[in-house]
């Protein structure tokens, strides 16, 4: 019976193709609309890093002022003071671990043709690579040893090679940055993250950074600090150096951490190491350090913005104004096939079978709906595209999980638009339908 | 075999009530071609939506090849419907977007036939109609004595026990009418009953059985004596 309602339905779609376009058309807008921003907030809100996401860490560290909490209720501060980071990385406890902070400084390619430019800098440890699992074209990241010494090595953006080295394998090759020259031991290859998760202080949403250094040159080449820089007192003294030593927070760290003991394990040894900088008059406030794996770290960053939860909020109110007047459109034309009801009910279907062969016909208009709202879904992503530029450009694109989700939507929401059309065309007294005629 | 006794119909609004069957009485036998004729709210329509599953009724009692339908629920109404009973409607009531093959094959496919013995039986069935040749035809395309033909061989493709007719000819010019009528008392002399709502009084001389309805009542029942018959005698 399924092929025959189905062909029934065909029918139907056709006998009136002014309505069934309209209705197919409200469903459409309401499903692209949803889709749309239903598709940003999926984006935002996916797992960077799907296979290892709980077993890596953020770590904080409550090293914030007496008085008042960093962030309320009692929340440590998003990041932690160069001492903290220094003192974390020389004990080191965790599988693996890493700080890290933001910075800028100038490239000067060698060619006399090409200009000097500003580049993102991101200063690491040697465990960075593998913890994010860092994909490389050319070479690799640096070792440890190369962290201790505080080497001038550097590992480039894909985007940076072709910029400065044409493309081709730089490794061995010298790049000058910030006034210094470092010797290229890694070229990464494409590497999207969206959100990038390891620093969301600076934009949750930017691109990964274009050249990566050794952590400890920070200090040695008085880089500039990128991101936010949070203080809850003024720096004890002048310069860079003072600066460094403050209490001000403008550092991220990482613990790889694979089971739960060894997350136990960090976190008293995390708990000894306040202890102790208690002792030392630092650290004023209750002992309130935190590990979130990264999805959690994602929702206490709040990665996923107000707005376009609010967005997707009301293109959820859209959908259901569509769908409202969906629903009247299919009560005109259930009324307008109410002598067919009345006749089909005479020669022997059934209240159920009628229920059933209106809901086909519904669910076939809500998937030529979710099928037209899928291409204007598309058509909508790259509007925000060409609204917002590169910010969003890893944020915005169908995939197969979206295209399943829009066509469910569409079918679920019209099979509940059609119920109450549908119901109330399974229950027209055949009799009066008949004689009328 | 169609047996109604002492059935009840009121039609209710806000301000009205309004009888339109009171102590209804009739017993129609296997074989019968009953015109039913009166005037016009008397009943007969209600009488026959009653008879045909598609209204239900309020007192009394009606039995249908000897089964109680009185509390009989949608589904097993339904069955009954498509099992025993055919329509003819004086408006024919085809689908307008659906062939003749179509068309006849609506009430086949509640029925659960496969698609063999529902394409036997719809060529049987617009056969003896004389409309084999038009199974692809849209009601469209046919004159109102063939969308009527059509129209009876859908009651008949289900093979029913019953066929009821509102005005089978109330939309036909005298020739089709006659031609239609023709065709009834063919597929009665094939063993199907016929009941036979009617307001033209020589269409009702040629059934077998004539009951007059007055006031939701049988009033007269009976051997109908044609005119021609009355003069011969």
């Amino acid at each position: 019976m399924f092929a025959y309602y189905l062909r029934l339905a065909f029918k139907s779609i056709k006998r009136n193709p002014i309505l069934s376009a309209l209705m197919i058309t409200a469903i459409a807008l309401g499903i692209g609309a949803s889709m749309t921003t239903i598709t940003v907030n999926y984006l935002m809100s996916a797992n960077p890093i799907p296979h290892k996401s709980e077993q890596l860490f953020y770590v904080q560290l409550d090293s914030w002022s007496p008085h008042e909490p960093a962030n309320e209720p009692n929340e440590p501060p998003d990041q932690i003071t160069w001492t903290d980071a220094t003192n974390l990385m020389q004990n080191k406890t965790a599988f693996r671990q890493t700080a890290m902070a933001s910075s800028g400084g100038v490239v000067e390619p060698e060619g006399q043709d090409q200009k000097p430019f500003m580049a993102s800098i991101r200063l690491a440890f040697s465990d960075f690579f593998p913890m994010f699992d860092v994909p490389f074209l050319y070479g690799s990241g640096w070792n440890a040893e190369s962290d201790d010494k505080r080497e001038l090595v550097a590992v480039i953006s894909k985007a940076t090679n072709d910029k400065v080295f044409g493309g081709g394998n730089s490794v061995g090759k010298t790049i000058r940055v910030v006034g210094e020259n470092f010797r290229v031991i890694g070229v990464l290859d494409e590497w999207v993250l969206a959100p990038r998760f390891y620093d969301v202080t600076t934009g949750a949403f930017n691109e990964t950074e274009e050249i990566f250094m050794p952590f400890y040159l920070k200090q040695d080449l008085e880089l500039t600090n990128g991101g936010n820089t949070n203080c809850w007192k003024s720096p004890e003294g002048e310069g860079f150096q003072a600066f460094l030593q403050s209490e001000c927070v403008n550092y991220q760290m990482w613990a790889e951490l694979p089971t739960d003991a060894d997350k136990a394990e960090f976190m008293d040894f995390l708990n000894s190491y306040v202890m102790e900088q208690k002792a030392l008059g630092r650290f004023p406030r209750e002992l309130n350090n935190r590990l979130s794996d990264v999805m959690e770290w994602m929702e206490i960053e709040e990665v996923v913005a107000d707005d376009a939860q609010i967005m997707m909020w009301l293109s959820f109110m859209f959908l259901l104004v569509c769908l409202l007047n969906t629903i009247g459109l299919l009560l005109a034309k259930f009324t307008g096939k109410a002598s067919e009801i009345g006749l089909r009910r005479a020669v022997g279907a059934s209240r159920t079978d009628l229920f059933i062969q209106h809901l086909v016909e519904t669910a076939c208009i809500g998937i030529a709906g979710g099928l037209l709202g899928l291409g204007l879904a598309f058509l909508g992503l790259e509007g925000i595209k060409t609204l917002y530029g590169e910010f969003v450009q890893n944020l915005v694109g169908l995939d197969v999980t979206m295209v399943i989700s829009a066509l469910l939507l569409a079918l679920v929401s019209s099979i509940l638009a059609g119920m109450y059309p549908t119901w109330r065309a399974c229950n027209i007294a055949p009799a009066s339908q008949l004689k009328s005629q | 075999m169609l047996k109604m006794t002492d059935v009840k119909k009121v039609f209710r609004t806000e301000l009205v009530e309004t009888h339109a069957l009171r102590d209804f009485n009739l017993q129609v036998n296997e074989g019968d071609f009953v015109a039913v004729t009166g005037p016009s709210g008397s009943g007969k329509t209600t009488f026959l939506n009653i008879a045909g599953l598609l209204e239900t009724f309020e007192g009394g009692q009606y039995e249908l090849d000897g089964q109680d339908v009185s509390n009989l629920n949608d589904k097993a109404r339904s069955q009954l419907r498509n099992e025993k009973i055919g329509f003819i409607f004086q408006s024919f009531n085809l689908i307008p977007d659906l062939n003749l093959f179509d068309n006849v094959d609506v009430p086949l496919r509640y029925r659960g036939f496969n698609s063999a013995e529902r394409k036997k039986r719809i060529e049987e069935s617009l056969e003896m109609v004389g409309l084999a040749n038009r199974m692809k035809h849209l009601p469209s395309q046919l004159s109102g004595g063939q969308q009527q033909r059509a129209a009876i061989a859908r009651a008949l493709a289900g093979q029913p026990r019953f066929l009821l007719a509102d005005e089978p000819t109330g939309n036909l010019d005298t020739k089709m009418a006659l031609s239609v009528l023709e065709l009834l008392k063919t597929i009665n002399d094939f063993g199907t009953t016929i009941v036979m709502v009617t307001h033209d009084q020589h269409l009702a001389e040629q059934a077998k059985r004539n009951i007059y309805v007055r006031d939701g009542k049988v009033s007269e029942s009976g051997e109908v004596v044609s005119l021609e018959n009355a003069v011969n005698a």
